[in-house]
């Protein structure tokens, strides 16, 4: 009992923001009496009291706000107005913006919560807050000064959305081959090129641009622009027809001499290209959320449904082989899990997380389509037909395989940490 | 006009969506490893708590629940939609197996007069034991008026008016203050705890005690003697006329 209420004292002193020790002082009852408190470390899916009340937050609003709406939102390729006024409303789109900026004050961690919430109900729902809270909110408070935070941070966090424009027609996983162009002129920039694939581009207040300022320089003439949707010069072209995710809108964006003051510039110029790296490299852990989230949401719909159907006189849960092939899903999505919050946990501590975070990705986009694509099976002939939610999920999976790094780049990230550990 | 200091009960109850089991023993339901939430009620009571202050005719919205460590995260819940302070009556173990509507209005009642509230909200029922008697025996012990089955409360000069659900239909009645209300499902719906407030919520303080505090006794009189599934409906058989439903039930000894 000694070392408990020693436990109990040391968590209240440690600062607040510390996610180790909220998790710690959330969780003291657990801890074995006897152990040096050094020792203590908890769980990787125990989570401090804060993200517990967070995420049972979201989960309730994602199924009485969002989950009328799905299969509407995915039929009509349009996201509802309610959903995205929901999702301002409840302090999801600017999860880590600091409260003096009016957002909700929290951690990256909390921000893939929200993530993998959102996305057991709809995905496409899921990549519109995790873009927003993972690459242009990040992007403002790391890379904006103080005259843009206090401009566009108050504004993402409560009415604004905002786009990620890096990968063009010709430049997708080669993302520095970008040809769009950023010419000085006197005290503004002319920003020419068109940008392709670019989510949430239809509903966006906001456009974080890369442009190269000098090609001369190669991808280090690479910056990054701050575009308001306003700005003359700038269109949005008629949004993709998807196979997933269609309720997140996806279009072409066109510059056209697009003029902004010099004070839209954010960072440093040329510096562009490492901020891109920097992003998406943690961005992608909340992608390997958002597939997570996907799987565990179809497992949901498809786990109780064998247990309800009934053939050759039993549940088609009983038979033994529907049993493996149910329970080993079930172990990868366990396992998808402990990757997924490693790797945002050790991101959240200043440790390094970048194979890490490309593990997360890449195995949590396989998992999500396996477990899409057995879900349908289990259901059968139900399954195939859109009166139930699995083919969403099978559909909205496929991206994860695609978009912030393919499979295939996760893949060389990892290969290129191994080198480096082996090399050695 | 903002003079009111509203006193919210909130209870920890398991969430209302997980399938309930019976413990094998039948001493009561499977609570260890059970989601849990806000009882539906309190949830409503405490936004109408709210939705008075918004209104400017609150100037403080107290949380209070009795039960375990755990009834804190209800709390918790309770700051993050909007109450100023929380009070937890930590009841345990055995004590709180046995906890009665009784031991808690005697609770409710002492606190509503220490802290000095003129408004008791608490929601009609819990859904777990669905006494619907906590908010009669607070006003009872307090002897001040009461409005169950809230479903409408509005503040005319020193009164509220209070429009109940009945059998009948729709009653209004005046209260003078102080006075405590029952919440009612349709009263309003209660809004999510935003993430911002989440946080805020985490530097509000929460007051504990114990029910001795309040000189409560948390001997019972009533004895929990089994608690058993509802019996299994049997599945029935489809007949395609009348002389074939007699034939059946006369065949079956029902008739």
């Amino acid at each position: 009992m000694a070392a408990l209420r020693v436990i109990q004292k040391l968590a209240r002193t440690v600062p607040a923001r510390c996610v180790s020790a909220g998790r710690m002082s959330s969780q003291t009852s657990t801890v074995s009496a006897g152990h040096p408190v050094s020792e203590v470390v908890m769980p990787l899916t125990v989570l401090s009291e804060d993200e517990q009340m967070m995420r049972d937050s979201v989960a309730k609003f994602a199924k009485e706000k969002i989950g009328p709406l799905v299969r509407e939102m995915d039929r009509n390729s349009k996201m509802d107005d309610s959903v995205l006024q929901g999702l301002f409303e409840n302090g999801l789109m600017g999860v880590e913006v600091e409260a003096e900026y009016g957002g909700t004050d929290s951690t990256f961690f909390s921000s893939c919560l929200v993530v993998e919430e959102l996305a057991r109900v709809d995905p496409a729902v899921a990549v519109l807050v995790d873009i927003q809270n993972t690459l242009i909110v990040t992007s403002l408070r790391l890379h904006g000064n103080e005259e843009q935070k206090q401009k566009y941070l108050p504004r993402l966090a409560t009415d604004t959305v905002g786009s990620f424009c890096l990968s063009e027609a010709e430049s997708g996983s080669d993302a520095f081959a970008l040809k769009t162009r950023a010419d000085k002129k006197g005290d503004y920039w002319v920003i020419n090129g068109s940008k392709m694939w670019i989510s949430n581009s239809e509903q966006a207040g906001l456009f974080l641009v890369f442009a190269n300022a000098d090609s001369s320089q190669g991808y280090k003439g690479i910056s990054t622009f701050l575009v308001d949707r306003d700005t003359p010069g700038l269109t949005i072209d008629k949004h993709e027809d998807k196979l997933g995710i269609r309720a997140s809108s996806t279009c072409p964006v066109h510059f056209e001499d697009v003029k902004i003051p010099e004070s839209h510039l954010l960072g440093t110029v040329g510096h562009g290209y490492k901020y891109a790296i920097g992003l998406l490299n943690e961005g992608r852990i909340g992608i390997a959320a958002q597939m997570l989230g996907l799987a565990q949401g179809c497992f949901d719909h498809a786990v109780p449904y064998t247990m309800e159907r009934k053939q050759f006189g039993q549940s088609i849960f009983d038979f033994q082989s529907m049993q493996h092939q149910i329970s080993e899903i079930a172990t990868e999505i366990e396992a998808a899990r402990l990757l997924v919050y490693n790797a945002a946990r050790l991101r959240e501590a200043g440790q390094p997380f970048i194979k890490q975070a490309a593990m997360a990705k890449f195995y949590a986009a396989e998992v999500a389509a396996k477990t899409t694509a057995k879900s349908i099976e289990w259901l059968g002939g139900v399954g195939f037909t859109k009166d139930y939610p699995v083919e969403k999920f099978y559909r909205d999976c496929k991206i994860g395989a695609i978009y912030e790094g393919t499979n295939n780049i996760q893949l060389s990230t990892i290969a290129r940490y191994l080198k480096q550990e082996w090399q050695q | 006009m903002a003079n009111l200091r509203i006193l919210v009960g909130v209870k920890r109850v398991i969430d209302y969506a997980v399938k309930i089991r019976v413990k094998p023993d039948n001493s009561g339901v499977v609570t260890d490893g059970v989601k849990h939430s806000m009882n539906p009620f309190c949830e409503i009571a405490m936004e109408e708590a709210v939705r008075l202050k918004e209104k400017k005719l609150a100037k403080e919205i107290i949380a209070v629940s009795c039960g375990p460590t755990q009834a804190q995260e209800t709390i918790r819940t309770a700051l993050a939609m909007g109450a100023d302070r929380g009070i937890h009556v930590e009841v345990s173990g055995k004590d709180y197996e046995n906890m009665t509507p009784l031991h808690v209005s005697k609770i409710l009642a002492k606190l509503a007069q220490e802290q000095e509230a003129n408004l008791v909200i608490l929601g009609k029922q819990s859904i777990d034991g669905d006494n619907n008697q906590t908010g009669q025996m607070t006003a009872a012990l307090l002897d001040w008026p009461q409005a169950t089955f809230a479903s409408e409360v509005t503040k005319e000069n020193e009164h509220l008016k209070v429009v109940r659900e009945i059998d009948g239909g729709l009653e209004t009645v005046t209260v003078t203050l102080p006075a405590v209300i029952t919440a009612d499902l349709r009263l309003n719906e209660p809004r999510y705890a935003t993430l911002p407030n989440i946080m805020k919520a985490k530097k509000k303080k929460i007051a504990k005690h114990k029910a001795s505090d309040f000189g409560v006794d948390l001997g019972s009189s009533v004895e929990v003697v089994s608690v058993e599934d509802p019996p299994v409906r049997q599945a029935g058989q489809k007949v395609e006329s009348t002389e074939e439903l007699v034939a059946k039930l006369k065949e079956s000894g029902v008739i």
